[in-house]
């Protein structure tokens, strides 16, 4: 029992540990979203309500930013749900890891789950993991949630209330932190065709698109780099056959 | 506006998007064909996030030049991720060389 207890412990700490870089990543934008509410027409514990219950940064940033110029409700929501689509992709890709799991503890994770949590849940996976780490792998992916939400609320309640006095944050660079993390999880998987020319195509595409609103910028280049992705599987495995 | 309301709403929109997958779990059987098209998700993704923060930190303009920190810092990151295959070190000594080519420029 203690022997299980600390397995699921440790899995817990090092998904929390390998999202540290995140948590820096994200700290000057939780502080940001905090200035923001400040600034609009919602009381502060508005702030802190979105970041406990939606947790999405950057949906709370375009609500935030849509409530200021006195949007409609419904119009509101409909961009939550644009801005939110890639979850479900995220979801899709971690799918297996996650199926066998209780109701309980799949509707915890698809709560926590965002761009910082799925980036270090799916580079976990694709590591060699031994019998016990990948039985309690679910552990792994609740630790970098809870470390995410709670440096999220920590975060958003600074913005919140010293916000104003630190008006230069935007620009100290702190949200390099989560491109260094993202290239060391994603350089190792280049080293397979496909995957080399399906993170170019997204790449270049994400840069030309990166103007249209709501991330549908993203969404498209993520979609053009799978079908780049695809096709080039495809294509090899055809030449294989012929052989 | 009943901002309590906007903000609940948002809150279930939110969680039916990120955790539908999850809940359908058992009783979605994707095709082969998905399957492999989500396998290259993670690489796309990321990718298409860092890469506009890489070339064009401050928004519009095209910054492909080694006065760019971000480029620079990325630059060296990707090369000490394919040297040391390591990614705690990738990601230090990615964000000392951003640091440090932030300072060296600023001047």
């Amino acid at each position: 029992m203690l022997y299980t207890r600390n397995l699921k412990l440790s899995n817990l700490a090092r998904g929390a540990r390998d999202t540290v870089p995140m948590l820096v990543g994200a700290a000057p934008f939780g502080m940001i979203f905090g200035t923001l509410v400040s600034a609009s027409p919602m009381m502060p514990w508005h702030g802190q309500l979105m970041s406990l219950s939606v947790y999405a940064g950057s949906s709370q940033f375009i609500a935030s930013g849509l409530i200021a110029s006195h949007t409609g409700m419904l119009v509101i929501w409909l961009t939550t749900f644009i801005v939110n689509l890639r979850h479900m992709l995220y979801a899709a890709t971690l799918l297996p890891h996650v199926a066998h799991l209780s109701a309980r503890w799949r509707w915890l994770l698809g709560f926590l789950l965002t761009d910082e949590t799925f980036a270090v849940v799916a580079g976990h996976h694709q590591q060699p993991l031994n019998a016990s780490e990948r039985r309690y792998a679910h552990w792994y992916f609740l630790g970098s949630g809870l470390a995410m939400y709670s440096n999220w609320q920590l975060w958003t309640l600074v913005g919140l209330l010293f916000g104003t006095l630190f008006p230069g944050l935007q620009n100290m660079g702190l949200d390099y932190a989560m491109v260094a993390t993202f290239i060391a999880i994603i350089v190792p998987q280049l080293n397979r065709l496909p995957y080399f020319a399906a993170a170019v195509a997204a790449g270049t595409f994400a840069y030309l698109l990166q103007d249209l609103p709501y991330k549908l910028g993203l969404l498209s280049a993520v979609f053009v780099g799978v079908m780049v992705g695809v096709a080039l599987s495809r294509s090899s495995v055809t030449s294989r056959e012929s052989i | 506006m009943n901002f309590t309301v906007l903000i609940l709403g948002m809150a279930i929109i939110t969680v039916l998007i990120k955790a539908i997958f999850f809940i359908l779990g058992d009783r979605l059987v994707f095709p082969a064909w998905l399957h492999l098209a989500l396998s290259f998700v993670p690489v796309t993704v990321l990718t298409a996030i860092i890469t506009p923060m890489i070339l064009s930190p401050h928004g519009k303009n095209l910054e492909l030049h080694l006065r760019n920190p971000q480029l620079l810092a990325s630059l060296i990151a990707v090369l000490v991720c394919l040297i040391s295959r390591r990614q705690l070190l990738t990601i230090a000594v990615g964000l000392m060389s951003f640091f440090f080519f932030q300072w060296q420029f600023a001047g």
